[in-house]
């Protein structure tokens, strides 16, 4: 890979952190983790990666709040939010912050998750 | 014999529930019943005895305080059960997303171990890492289920109403059960109307709704030959969807809780384990939430049909 896209995860879950760090690994990205929100928005605004998976209940600042900040600073990372709440509202709400997709963790096996990544990178 | 009998359906359900004597409405019900009668007899007499116009308004206003309080405490009693109730719904929502995390997480890791990039596992360990798999989804699924359960119940389930092509979705749903129904030895003949009207509705959530029919259908036709015959046509002003099957049909007794929350029929529960009697509870919610209408009709041992209709754009 000429270019190594870079991928910053934002997940306070270590089972779940674990798992994407190895399988992003696997497929080749550069990888960066946090493991809350306010480390998290650092690593954005100090790294700018190419893409963000952001959880939205985090220790510290919640995924809501990093997406505000991220607005205000006129960030246009492309972010997907990782979640566990199904209510159709919150994810309204994140997609209304500026989220550019979402996708409900139960639900989602991890080939899921890589192909919605992959679509994400080539269309930036 | 008819005092127990009366005994029993006061008393019983009120234990069950836990409630005091005092907060029993079946109870309550009854006392008030005798203390109207007793308060009427007593009215009479004094009023016979001694006619004095004091005592009488005295008489009927003891009276009226005394029903009123029995009353006010049927009130409380049916008002303590519907809070109980929230409360229940509540804590269900709140254990089901609890859950959803480690899920996620069993989900995942097994993921990884079974992910193409990993060679050096033995197919004992493979077979055995499936079965994680398979039964980490089904209790997601369960965990889902839960959640759409207690959102109905109190109320509150996203529908999500957009203008939907439903043949598109069933061309979906039918190849993604296709090798389901091989596996059941079950053939699945499908006649779809050409130019399917658009109708409002989650499309996600009829999705489910058809999964749920044919899946039903496959699973309780058994490992006998079976034919489901699936049918989506334009019918005046509605869509009409169906699922006919061969199988052992819905015994006349259970036809009526068919659609209730984990009511799962006699001769199905013994037969499959799988399942939670929670799949058309949710549809029937679905449906109704889509301003359409569900139904089924069944006949042992000829098999059932189980259908929905909405109303076209």
């Amino acid at each position: 890979m000429d270019n190594k896209k870079k991928i910053l995860v934002i997940e306070d879950e270590a089972t779940l952190q674990k798992a994407l760090n190895e399988v992003l690994v696997q497929e080749g990205y550069e990888v960066l983790s946090a493991h809350d929100g306010i480390s998290g928005l650092d690593l954005i605004l100090k790294e700018s990666p190419d893409l963000v998976l952001l959880d939205i209940i985090l220790p510290k600042m919640d995924g809501f709040d990093v997406l505000k900040r991220l607005k205000e600073k006129g960030s246009e990372v492309p972010i997907i939010i990782l979640t566990n709440l199904s209510d159709i509202n919150d994810i309204q709400k994140a997609l209304d912050l500026g989220a550019t997709t979402y996708l409900v963790k139960a639900d989602f096996h991890l080939e899921d998750v890589l192909k919605k990544i992959k679509e994400l990178l080539s269309k930036n | 014999m008819i005092s127990s009998a009366i005994y029993k359906k006061i008393f019983k359900d009120c234990r069950e529930n836990n409630l005091g004597l005092w907060q029993c409405p079946g109870f309550l019900f009854v006392a008030m019943g005798f203390i109207n009668i007793c308060s009427m007899l007593g009215a009479y007499i004094i009023v016979k005895e001694y006619n004095i116009p004091e005592l009488v308004v005295f008489t009927v206003s003891v009276i009226s305080v005394l029903i009123f309080s029995v009353g006010s405490s049927i009130t409380n009693g049916f008002q303590q059960i519907a809070n109980i109730n929230r409360i229940k719904s509540e804590f269900v929502s709140i254990a089901s997303h609890q859950l959803k995390a480690p899920l996620s997480g069993m989900r995942w890791a097994t993921d990884v171990l079974l992910g193409e990039k990993q060679e050096c596992l033995s197919s004992k360990q493979i077979e055995y890492l499936k079965d994680i798999q398979e039964n980490t989804s089904r209790m997601i699924r369960l965990v889902n289920d839960l959640l759409d359960v207690s959102k109905i119940e109190s109320g509150k389930m996203d529908i999500n109403l957009q203008n939907t092509d439903l043949s598109d979705i069933l061309k979906t749903v039918i190849k993604e059960l296709d090798s389901f129904a091989l596996a059941h030895n079950t053939k699945l003949e499908v006649d779809i109307d050409q130019n399917i009207k658009l109708v409002k509705t989650d499309p996600i959530r009829i999705k489910m709704v058809m999964q749920n029919f044919i899946d039903n259908a496959i699973k309780y036709t058994g490992l006998e030959k079976g034919v489901i015959k699936i049918s989506l046509k334009n019918k005046d002003d509605e869509v009409f969807f169906s699922v006919k099957d061969n199988g052992s049909g819905i015994p006349k007794k259970d036809q009526k809780k068919i659609f209730d929350k984990f009511f799962r029929s006699g001769n199905i529960a013994k037969k499959q384990t799988i399942g939670t009697g929670l799949g058309l509870y949710i549809a029937k919610a679905a449906i109704e939430g889509s301003n359409g209408s569900i139904g089924f009709e069944s006949k042992e041992k000829s098999g059932s049909t189980f259908w929905f209709r909405l109303p076209r754009i």
